[in-house]
């Protein structure tokens, strides 16, 4: 009787998933990879792509559904990055700040800028999607596409001067990929980092406490009176209205929460990553976090916390240790790519024919 | 084989979720016979029919118990195709007609006759030319026989509704070897001199010797046109008799049966209020679609229940939703003197007006969440009740749910448990709870034992009794169920056609209920005046 909850609440999917995991981890300690090295950057991902994912939850609880056009948030994220950097250290060092901490305070005001640009895009984008009720995810989609390539044409232009920024040559418009070395480039991975003793396995506690404290502020908001009407605007319209809720007001709400989420997502994601990328890098990055969070037991109606956190894990996990035994048996060049696609697209394709997933009741 | 029946239903029974909803019921049916099927909401008539349908609700639930014989054939009817197969057609309730199509069109449309061409022989018969003159001259032959002068070239939409019902029938008359048509409550939608129309034209098709199965709620049909009368309560066959042999009156006790006994037989009171209303409706209108509200006026007295009753479809279910905002009204409306501002969402909510909705599974429950969070959802959005700092407060509220749901005698596994998951009666009290928890002035409640098992009736209307009687809760209270209404209210408007035909006190004779349903006393009283 317990035990059959007990796969209720977690789902037939996720069980799967984990014992596949495990398969993989088991194949890979065969294959001769390192498995420590393997699960460390299982770790790394998971609170790397963690807070973009979590992005997720509060657009499917407002009602739009997917959102598919993170892409808005991760375009405001890197403006946000952007300008911090253009300020760059000396900008900190003129207020008189420590140097120790200015890598630290170079990512909160990237933060500030990024969550506030994409709130304002938020709002708009909320505005768009009340006009497209029905057919959000479809909408949301190609937004996403063509904000990217909009944002192509204006990393051209924008009138960014440092020279670590843009192309050495021609003087004027961003590089593909900027090097965060010198700016904030792994401050919260590095934060009070450490390796589990007698292993190699290394915790990258100051991302983690990051990631963690974000999906404890979403989950408070979702219980806090207005979180509540905004997921009760998402789950019953009609119900909300009932209550006296302005249904659209809040999706308007939950889109630009979501869209700001998306911000401090790509901006986490950087740091982790030592890069930022611009241009077509962000176009797919929707597509994961969808899959991730679907992965985790989501459906287009209903998401929570527990959801990001489980579904995070085991999406970046499949990744992580599935390319590399996958290469071993089939060394073919490439292949991780095309599999990274597979996977991702086949779990948003399967979790949106089931839209149940398991019981998160 | 035995002849005698074309439709022989026997020892029939099924139960939803361990919801006994037929019991043992056997149903026969003679070729060429007009039988009607009667019984209150929810004694069994349409999950009768859907087992004879197959439809798909019945397997999904776990198939019934019984045999279906047709003519003498025991067959399994696992489809509505299947049912087609066996010549059982259906004329339903709402039209299922295609607007943009012609009336020939839409007698035929799936079953076209149609001529091989050139391209046809290539490619299969499903591009064959449309024989138009033969469609036409049996669409012509399928309306004859019922009697219907429109022309088979029409266009559907724009046509009176009650010639729609009539297009209906034409279709399942025309179609092959039919051998038992289902009028499903055909002049619940239609003018009294169309009744009579439909009524002749059933006549007609009988005497072709095909079979008929009518459904309706309207004793003098019944009377006037069938042959015998099978009656259900509560899931159980109670008799079948002949149509000749009995008198309205009986067939009424029949079916109201237990219920008469029970409790509900007891008629309220009808107590007199006066002095100022607590809430006073003036030219009151509502645009929601198929419950259109028309200038009307009333008062509600401090402590009295006023019920609202009236047919489906003329505007009783438009008075709360307006009044709450939930579709745009006109008018004034004011509760306790202070003015209600009708186009601003929740502003009822606020001057303290509870609204139990009549779509119990669509407006009044977030069925995905526990019970308790819907219960102390509007208190906590309105009132900001429920909360520490601007976060929920699950101590007070689970307090709050656990005490609803012994003082309400919600049957659930704890407070936890979904509201999609209870039963119909039990997730009305969870309507109820939130509304009593909004401690409002007035409570409105929209048909609050709409599809919920005869023992949940009871214990919702006693409930809202108590609520009245011993709190002095002042409540009105929207049903088509007359019955109901007259248990417990002191006063009963009539809805018909969007306006109030008259107010009545629950002893007044049935008759004068009858006579206000039909919308004739106001136009009678008009004319005197």
């Amino acid at each position: 009787m317990n035990n059959s909850k007990f796969i209720d609440r977690i789902g037939w999917p996720r069980l799967i998933i984990a014992a596949f995991l495990v398969l993989l981890l088991i194949l890979a300690q065969i294959s001769g990879l390192g498995v420590q090295g393997l699960i460390s950057d299982t770790f790394r991902r998971y609170g790397q792509y963690g807070v973009l994912v979590l992005a997720m939850v509060p657009g499917v609880q407002c009602g739009i559904g997917l959102n598919f056009g993170i892409s808005l948030g991760i375009v405001g994220g890197l403006l946000g990055a952007l300008i911090s950097m253009e300020l760059g250290p000396e900008f900190w060092v003129g207020m008189g700040a420590p140097e120790k901490l200015i890598p630290l305070f170079t990512i909160l005001l990237a933060l500030v800028i990024g969550a506030a640009f994409a709130s304002v895009i938020g709002i708009g984008y909320g505005i768009l999607l009340n006009r497209v009720k029905g057919s959000e995810m479809t909408v949301s989609t190609y937004v996403g596409f063509s904000i990217i390539a909009f944002m192509n044409i204006a990393w051209l232009i924008l009138p960014f001067k440092r020279g670590d920024l843009i192309w050495t040559i021609g003087g004027s418009g961003l590089r593909t990929t900027l090097t965060l070395e010198n700016s904030f480039g792994n401050v919260f991975n590095r934060f009070l980092a450490f390796k589990i003793p007698h292993t190699e396995i290394e915790i990258p506690t100051g991302l983690w406490l990051f990631f963690f404290g974000a999906c404890f502020l979403v989950w408070l908001f979702l219980r806090s009176k207005v979180g509540m009407a905004m997921s009760a605007a998402g789950s019953n319209p009609a119900f909300a209205r009932a209550n006296g809720i302005n249904v659209d007001k809040m999706r308007i709400l939950g889109t630009a929460i979501s869209t700001a989420i998306g911000a401090v997502g790509i901006i986490v994601y950087a740091q982790s990553y030592g890069f930022v990328q611009l241009y077509n890098a962000p176009m797919m990055m929707g597509f994961s976090c969808v899959a991730s969070v679907l992965i985790g037991g989501a459906s287009i109606r209903r998401a929570n916390i527990s959801n990001v956190l489980i579904g995070t894990l085991l999406f970046q996990g499949l990744l992580t240790l599935g390319l590399p035994v996958a290469n071993r048996i089939i060394p073919v060049a490439n292949l991780s790519e095309v599999m990274r696609l597979i996977i991702s697209n086949g779990i948003i394709l399967y979790a949106l024919t089931k839209s149940g997933g398991g019981k998160n009741a | 084989m035995d002849p005698q029946y074309v439709l022989k239903m026997e020892n029939i029974s099924k139960d939803y979720y361990g919801n006994r909803v037929l019991k043992d019921v056997s149903f026969c049916v003679k070729p060429g016979e007009i039988h009607a099927l009667m019984g209150e909401n929810g004694a069994g008539k349409s999950t009768l029919m859907n087992i004879l349908f197959g439809m798909p609700v019945i397997h999904e639930t776990g198939g019934f118990e019984g045999t279906v014989e047709i003519e003498g054939k025991p067959v399994k009817i696992a489809s509505p195709q299947d049912a087609m197969k066996y010549g059982i057609g259906m004329v339903h309730q709402e039209f299922m007609l295609i607007p943009g199509f012609t009336v020939t069109e839409n007698i035929k449309v799936g079953r076209e006759i149609t001529t091989p061409n050139l391209f046809s022989r290539i490619f299969g018969k499903s591009i064959e030319t449309l024989d138009g003159q033969a469609m036409r001259t049996d669409a012509r032959r399928a309306l004859d026989t019922i009697g219907l002068g429109i022309d088979e070239y029409a266009r559907v939409a724009g046509l009176p509704v009650g010639y729609m019902q009539f297009i209906e029938i034409a279709r399942e008359i025309d179609k092959t070897g039919i051998r038992l048509l289902v009028f499903d409550e055909p002049t619940a939608v239609l003018t009294e001199s169309e009744a009579e129309r439909l009524l002749a034209a059933i006549r007609d098709i009988a005497a072709h010797g095909i079979a008929i199965v009518f459904i309706t709620h309207r004793l003098n049909e019944v009377m006037e046109v069938t042959d015998r009368i099978t009656v259900l309560r509560d899931g159980e066959l109670v008799t079948c008799l002949n149509t000749a042999e009995t008198d309205m009156a009986q067939i009424a006790e029949l079916m109201v049966g237990r219920k008469m006994e029970g409790q509900l037989e007891t008629m309220a009171e009808g107590r007199v209020f006066s002095g100022s209303p607590v809430m006073t409706v003036r030219d009151f209108s509502v645009e929601m679609p198929g419950e259109r509200v028309k200038k009307i006026d009333f008062d509600v007295y401090e402590g009295e229940i006023l019920g609202i009753g009236g047919l489906a479809g003329q505007g009783k279910l438009g008075i709360p939703n307006g009044i709450m905002g939930l579709y745009e009204a006109e008018g004034e409306v004011t509760v306790s003197g202070e003015k209600l501002d009708l186009h601003r969402l929740g502003d009822a909510l606020d001057k303290g007006i509870a609204f139990v909705s009549e779509d119990r599974r669509g407006v009044g429950l977030l069925l995905n969440e526990s019970i308790r969070d819907n219960i102390v959802f509007t208190a906590m959005q309105t009132k900001k009740q429920f909360l520490k700092g601007k976060l929920l407060n699950s101590r007070a509220a689970g307090a709050h749910a656990q005490e609803m749901v012994q003082q309400l005698d919600i049957r659930c596994t704890g407070i936890q448990q979904t509201a999609g998951s209870l039963s119909g009666g039990n997730q009305q009290k969870v309507c109820l709870a939130r509304a009593l928890t909004q401690n409002p002035r007035i409570l409105m409640v929209s048909e609050p034992t709409r599809g919920i098992d005869i023992g949940a009736k009871k214990l919702i209307i006693e409930l809202l009794r108590s609520l009245n009687r011993d709190s002095g809760m002042t409540i009105i209270m929207v049903s088509s169920e007359l019955l109901e209404l007259r248990s417990i209210c002191d006063r009963i408007a009539i809805v018909s056609d969007g306006t109030i035909t008259t107010v009545l006190r629950p002893n007044d004779s049935d008759a004068a209920f009858g006579l206000a349903m039909s919308g004739t006393v106001s136009k009678e009283e008009g004319e005197r005046e």
